[in-house]
C-alpha cells in the first residue's frame, strides 16, 4: 500500500503542469473564437515586468492590464495585427517576442543564415578539391611488377 | 593563406574578448526597456483628481500648454520605493523650483490622501489612475517611474525606478538643467 502511494505521487509529480495559466476567469471572453485569438496574441507579447515571459502566462499586474486591453481591442473589431500594433505603439518593439526584421536586428536574423552559407561553401570547396585531385588509373610497368612480386611473396607465406 | 589561417585564433580571441568586455560593462542593463515615448508628444490621457484631495486632476492638455518643463512622477501609496523617492522630489520642488505633476497609479483614494498628508504633497496636479490605463498609455512597467516633459509637451526623458542616491539625482539634475526646468536659471 505504501509503495502504491509513493508510485502515485511520483507519477503525479511527473505530469506536465498544464494548469499553470495566469488568465483569470473574469478576463475570459464569452466568444470562444475571440478568446482563442486573444490567447494567441497574448502569447506573442512580452511581459514588461518579468520580461522573458509572455503576458499570457504572467501574473504581473501590467500583464493582466495588457491582456484585458488586447481583449477590448478584439471586441472593438481590430484584427490581430492592429492589436499588436496598438500595444507596440506604447511599449515599442521590445514587447514583441518575435523581433521584427529591421536594420537594427539584421545581425540577429542574418547571422544563422550567413553561418549556414559559410559552412556549405566550405564543405563544397573541400569536396571539389578532394575530387579534382588527379588520380592515375593505370599502373606503370614497374608498379605492376612490384605488385606481382608482393602478391607472390604473400602467397609464399613470406610476410614482410 | 597559411599565415592568415594561423592568425585566425588570435582574431577570434580578440573578437570574443571585446564581446565579453561589452557584456561585463556594469553600466549596461539588459533589462532596460527603451521607451518609445522619448521625443514623442505626451500620450492622450485624462485623469480625475484624487477624491478627497484639493489638488486638481491631470490630463494631456495640462502638459501640452505648460510654459515650463514638467516632471511627471508615477507613484502609489503601496509602493515602498516611492516613499524614499518622495523626499528627493520634494527637495527638487522646494529648492530648485521644478514643477511636479503626479499620476497616482492603481491606488485607493483614501490611501493616497493618507500617504500625502503624512509625507507632504509636492505635486501641483495629481491624476488618479485607478485602472492603470493611463499608465499603459505612458508605457510604464511599474512604479515609480518619472518622465520629464518639455514645454511643448514632448517627452524628453524617462527614469525607471526610484530617484534615490547620488547617481540618480545627478542624472535627473542634468536632464532638468538641459531642459531648463530649474527656476533659478
Amino acid at each position: 500500500m505504501m509503495m502504491f502511494r509513493i508510485l502515485v505521487i511520483m507519477v503525479v509529480l511527473l505530469l506536465p503542469p498544464v494548469s499553470a495559466y495566469a488568465v483569470e476567469p473574469d478576463e475570459i471572453l464569452p466568444d470562444p473564437v475571440l478568446e482563442a485569438r486573444a490567447r494567441d496574441i497574448s502569447k506573442k507579447l512580452r511581459c514588461v515586468v518579468c520580461q522573458n515571459q509572455d503576458i499570457d502566462s504572467s501574473n504581473a499586474g501590467v500583464a493582466r492590464d495588457l491582456r484585458l486591453m488586447v481583449r477590448e481591442r478584439l471586441i472593438e473589431g481590430d484584427n490581430d495585427k492592429e492589436v499588436l500594433d496598438f500595444i507596440r505603439a506604447r511599449y515599442g518593439d521590445f514587447v514583441l517576442l518575435n523581433p521584427p526584421f529591421q536594420p537594427k536586428t539584421a545581425v540577429l536574423w542574418l547571422t544563422p543564415a550567413a553561418f549556414a552559407v559559410v559552412v556549405l561553401l566550405a564543405g563544397a570547396i573541400i569536396l571539389v578539391r578532394h575530387r579534382s585531385k588527379p588520380c592515375a588509373d593505370v599502373l606503370s610497368a614497374e608498379e605492376e611488377a612490384e605488385v606481382r612480386e608482393f602478391v607472390k611473396a604473400q602467397q609464399a607465406g613470406n610476410r614482410t | 593563406m597559411a599565415r592568415l589561417l594561423a592568425s585566425l585564433p588570435f582574431f577570434i580571441a580578440l573578437f570574443l574578448g571585446i564581446f565579453f568586455l561589452w557584456g561585463l560593462n556594469p553600466d549596461r542593463d539588459p533589462n532596460e526597456i527603451p521607451s518609445v515615448l522619448i521625443a514623442q508628444p505626451v500620450p492622450e490621457f485624462q485623469l480625475e483628481a484624487i477624491e478627497g484631495l484639493s489638488v486638481p486632476g491631470l490630463a494631456r492638455s495640462d502638459l501640452v500648454n505648460a510654459s515650463q518643463p514638467i516632471v511627471v512622477n508615477v507613484f502609489a501609496s503601496w509602493c515602498v520605493p516611492c516613499r524614499a523617492e518622495h523626499r528627493v522630489l520634494t527637495d527638487l520642488v522646494e529648492r530648485e523650483g521644478i514643477r511636479l505633476f503626479g499620476i497616482n497609479y492603481k491606488d485607493q483614494p483614501a490611501d493616497a490622501v493618507r500617504w500625502l498628508s503624512e509625507l507632504g504633497n509636492p505635486y501641483e496636479r495629481i491624476g488618479s489612475d485607478l485602472t492603470g490605463r493611463a499608465g499603459i498609455e505612458w508605457g510604464i512597467s511599474g512604479v515609480p517611474e518619472t518622465f520629464i516633459v518639455g514645454e511643448t509637451g514632448t517627452v524628453l526623458y524617462r527614469y525607471v525606478g526610484p530617484i534615490i542616491g547620488d547617481e540618480a539625482v545627478r542624472k535627473i539634475g542634468t536632464v532638468l538643467k538641459q531642459a531648463g526646468a530649474f527656476a533659478s536659471e
